[in-house]
């Protein structure tokens, strides 16, 4: 059925446009290895943040309200830099296990980042001494920047991998 | 002999050393490269970028410059440094090639200019950022500064994809 679809979507005036167009899959590419630039850098401080590796001068909540905007902003653009690059060429990433491997890391990452933990955060913002993050709090940090690292690696694997 | 033609011969003996060798005929080489580097690049930008827009101030106001470049460039050098060590590996692979590619030149005129940017803003801009590092609009020195660096790195990105779209590695 992927298959299916994959043949319908590369017949699609979009699809075609840009296969015919020799500029457009380089430049969809770099916006979203831009994007990518603003999500992981975003992550980064503020895990950092968390782990009192940067930005001590502000509280956890005040550097998640200057970054998560960004790493929304930034996850916006790659999806739709993304779900282009699928119209472009179906094949290549829908039938190919590094593009899902991709995709189950990134609901975990968002998971992780937006669900886990925002509320965290939000716990400690409410306490009336704010207190350094703890053992979990820390490794969970650490964990879920090297998670956004690897969607990261298993993105550019998806080039790498037979497909089809 | 023109310095062209020692660059081209440079590139010609680098072609043949056993690192160049292993890196055209591995298996995963040159793959691992590239996604180190793209790791890298993007950590570079991004990081560089929370500076640039500090100093256009679009983000991050509430904090010093000083502050913000801080706890954000040493970050941008230790990935650049990868960046550099992978980038310079994959060139070594293909040197002859990289070396006659339009968007690859394009490239290292923008790493250029940005590094020139990075000095220029240290050497005369930073003198007295004392008396302006908490201002929200800097003066406009900075100003140029944040926007010529946003601008040069979003180039040295566009013409690196550009550079491994025309080069087939493989």
């Amino acid at each position: 059925m992927i298959r299916a679809f994959c043949v319908w979507l590369a017949a699609t005036p979009l699809s075609v446009m840009i296969g015919s167009t020799r500029w457009v899959v380089p430049m969809v590419q770099t916006l979203h290895i831009l994007a990518i630039a603003v999500v992981l850098s975003s992550v980064l401080m503020l895990e950092l943040r968390v782990l009192e590796l940067a930005g001590r001068s502000q509280s956890v909540m005040q550097a998640a309200r200057r970054f998560l905007p960004w790493l929304l902003g930034g996850l916006a653009v790659l999806a739709m830099t993304g779900a282009l690059l699928i119209v472009s060429e179906p094949q290549r990433s829908l039938v190919n296990s590094a593009f899902w491997t991709k995709m189950c890391l990134l609901a975990l990452a968002v998971t992780a980042t937006l669900g886990l933990q925002r509320a965290q955060w939000r716990i400690v913002a409410s306490q009336e001494q704010p207190c350094p993050a703890g053992v979990a709090a820390r490794a969970i940090a650490v964990l879920t920047f090297f998670l956004w690292v690897a969607i990261v690696v298993a993105g550019r694997w998806i080039a790498y991998v037979e497909h089809g | 002999m023109s310095s062209m033609d020692s660059i081209n011969e440079f590139a010609d003996w680098l072609k043949d050393t056993p690192v160049a060798t292993f890196v055209q005929e591995s298996e995963w080489a040159f793959q691992a490269l590239e996604t180190v580097h793209v790791l890298a690049l993007t950590l570079v930008v991004g990081t560089i970028a929370i500076v640039d827009l500090r100093l256009l101030g679009l983000a991050s106001t509430d904090r010093p410059v000083t502050e913000i470049a801080r706890d954000c460039l040493k970050w941008t050098w230790g990935s650049f440094a990868f960046a550099l060590l992978t980038g310079g590996l994959m060139f070594t692979s293909n040197a002859v090639k990289y070396l006659g590619a339009f968007p690859f030149r394009m490239k290292l005129l923008f790493l250029l200019l940005a590094g020139l940017n990075m000095l220029v803003f240290q050497l005369i801009t930073a003198r007295g950022i004392a008396d302006w590092d908490r201002d929200r609009p800097v003066p406009l020195n900075g100003k140029i500064a944040g926007a010529l660096s946003l601008t040069l790195w979003i180039g040295i990105v566009t013409f690196g994809r550009w550079t491994g779209f025309v080069i087939n590695p493989f």
